[in-house]
């Protein structure tokens, strides 16, 4: 499963990944503060303890996405060397995936008439081409990584160990919402890197899984319930109708 | 004066009609972007939560009439089939209609059916819908079939009625719960005072409370439009239910929030919590005052009870859909003119189409002899 590993400590804002990004996936030009439907990455700065901190915003590609889980048609995958896919053909735009997104990642084409969901790719045709992630590839400073997820893992374990005080102590990313491809240190909480702190360890697919999975035992037990009143009141109308009394209050005359 | 009524209200209908025209042009000519105030924090909007999970959850008196008589055989409640199946059916059709404006590519609706998802909720409320909206059409078939005079197959619904009806039953439970479990994945982003692992259950409960708020709006709204109406005695037994089922969710709310301990977030002062009240206040008001036989038995009284629980139904799910969402999203979501024209331009066909239904087909009355005895009503609506 490949991963990337974003640090804020070694991140200096030189935007190097903004471009690659932009001419890997062919979009135009853009000085939008945030992601669109045309920007799947971008560099922010918040203040830090010592000067302005920069991070990046992109699609977290998670292990198991929540978007992929709660799209009708599964127009949203998720691949098995770790990036989200999107097909915009079989999508119906019902926008769900947006509404979903624990991150608040993906974008809507809100002004074509054919819309379609935009976030960052992963590079999925790169890694198939067997490359690495563009925005990987072209960072100056090693501030964000491409590799196997287990291997950046250690590495991030490594810096968190080697500089304790550098860092908030946690890779974000190893465990939250189930765990992503794409971790992240940082230097202030991350909170502040618009990254919720409040998600389970678990993943949200779960939370509708768990009632959905109960739909069979449902279905089939209330058509037995059913069934069984049906019996019961079409019974006590015939042994009324047979006993040739009137039928009590809300029995069938 | 009531011929100035007519014409007043014939005028209104018009020109929501004309600007949803326009709207509808705009919306397909232009997209979503340029005819709604739906963004990307903002996803879903109007169409979502009125359109859909009100449209839906307002229906539910269809599957829980046809269960009472057709299942449970509460033979005295057969003359409220056919209103509510034809409200159901109506109203369902008004969703699809709904869906078609608010999905980004209508032209792939019918793909659920081929590709599946069967961890998505959305993959199971549209089978449901789907499936769901083809029972009721039968459901209602014998009401034209009688029309046409179309014995057999008047004789072949009449063999499936009952399954058909266990089925709506089991559809219905499914996806009106679902339409709340849509939410389940949202634990982040939905407020706490809506947020609830029992979102399927209470949204089951409200649906049947609102159905049947319905099926007493709706026949008091017949009896003034154009005088047809349903036997009063019935709709004072309906609304006994109406009561059980708006307590069993007060109930359960109650006890959902205190088990969450955020009973405190109802009195914080914030906006949310203005809004919590004012959904609770339109819930409770109607479960109190119905609950007195004395209030029941005024048709004024009960046609009020009956609209504070429906507003009540309609404000807890746009709170779901948008006031809950507005804290994690940030800013407010309002929606445009255009969005609001389509949603009141459906309202206003479901409205003009239940009228010319109950006029020319047999709704209010079946045209077999033997059932009309039953059904001549004995005491109509009180005319305002």
């Amino acid at each position: 499963m490949r991963a990337l590993l974003f640090d804020t400590t070694r991140c200096v804002g030189c935007g190097s990944c903004m471009v690659a990004c932009r001419e890997s996936n062919g979009l135009p030009e853009t000085d939008a503060p945030d992601l669109t439907e045309n920007q799947f990455t971008v560099l922010k700065t918040v203040p830090g303890n010592d000067g302005d901190v920069t991070y990046r915003r992109l699609c977290m590609h998670c292990q198991d996405p929540t978007c992929a889980s709660v799209c009708p048609v599964g127009a949203l995958k998720k691949t098995p060397n770790g990036p989200v896919v999107y097909e915009p053909e079989i999508c119906l735009g019902c926008r769900y995936c947006i509404q979903a997104c624990p991150f608040g990642v993906p974008r809507y084409e809100w002004s074509s008439l054919a819309p379609r969901v935009r976030k960052c790719t992963f590079c999925a045709d790169r890694l198939a081409a067997g490359k690495i992630n563009a925005c990987a590839e072209a960072c100056p400073t090693g501030a964000t990584q491409a590799g196997e997820r287990e291997e950046l893992l250690k590495e991030a374990r490594a810096r968190l160990a080697a500089e304790p005080e550098k860092y908030v102590q946690k890779i974000y990313g190893e465990h939250d919402a189930g765990g992503t491809s794409v971790l992240m240190l940082s230097s202030v909480p991350f909170t502040q890197l618009g990254l919720p702190d409040n998600l389970p360890a678990e993943p949200l697919p779960l939370l509708t899984f768990r009632v959905l999975s109960k739909i069979p035992t449902l279905a089939g037990a209330g058509s037995c319930v059913l069934a069984g009143l049906w019996w019961l009141t079409n019974r006590k109308a015939e042994v009324a109708k047979a006993e040739g009394r009137a039928p009590r209050k809300g029995e069938r005359r | 004066m009531t011929r100035v009524r007519a014409i007043f209200w014939r005028v209104v209908a018009l020109a929501i009609l004309s600007a949803g025209a326009y709207s509808t042009w705009v919306r397909f000519t232009q997209g979503l972007g340029a005819s709604t105030n739906l963004s990307d924090e903002y996803p879903w909007g109007l169409w979502i939560g009125f359109d859909i999970l009100c449209g839906v959850g307002l229906a539910a008196g269809g599957f829980a009439i046809t269960s009472a008589v057709y299942i449970l055989h509460l033979e005295k409640l057969r003359p409220l089939v056919r209103p509510t199946v034809l409200t159901a059916f109506l109203g369902y059709l008004l969703v699809i209609c709904g869906l078609l404006f608010d999905l980004g590519r209508p032209w792939n609706i019918w793909r659920a059916v081929v590709w599946w998802n069967p961890r998505s909720v959305m993959f199971e409320v549209a089978w449901c819908v789907m499936l769901y909206t083809t029972v009721l059409a039968l459901e209602f078939s014998p009401v034209l079939f009688e029309r046409l005079r179309w014995e057999r197959a008047l004789k072949v619904v009449k063999i499936i009625v009952v399954p058909l009806v266990g089925l709506g039953f089991i559809l219905s439970t499914l996806h009106q719960s679902s339409l709340g479990s849509l939410y389940l994945i949202l634990p982040t982003k939905l407020h706490p005072l809506w947020y609830s692992p029992l979102l399927p259950v209470l949204f089951w409960i409200s649906a049947v409370a609102a159905g049947l708020a319905m099926v007493i709006f709706e026949s008091g709204m017949s009896a003034r439009a154009f005088g047809r109406a349903l036997e009063f005695h019935l709709l004072q037994g309906v609304a006994k239910v109406m009561v059980l089922f708006l307590g069993l969710f007060l109930m359960v709310r109650l006890f959902d929030l205190g088990a969450r301990g955020v009973l405190g977030t109802a009195f914080t002062g914030s906006y949310e919590m203005a809004m919590f009240w004012v959904e609770t206040a339109l819930l409770a008001v109607p479960m109190v005052l119905a609950a007195f036989r004395k209030i029941r038995a005024n048709p004024q009284a009960l046609f009020a009870c009956s609209v504070m629980a429906v507003g009540g139904f309609l404000v807890n799910r746009l709170n779901v859909a948008v006031t809950g969402l507005e804290a994690s999203a940030g800013g407010r979501y309002v929606p445009s003119w255009m969005e609001v024209s389509i949603t009141l331009s459906l309202v206003v066909v479901g409205l003009a189409a239940f009228r010319y239904a109950a006029q020319y087909l047999p709704v209010f009355h079946s045209l077999k002899s033997e059932e009309v005895k039953e059904e001549l009503p004995t005491q109509v609506y009180a005319q305002p």
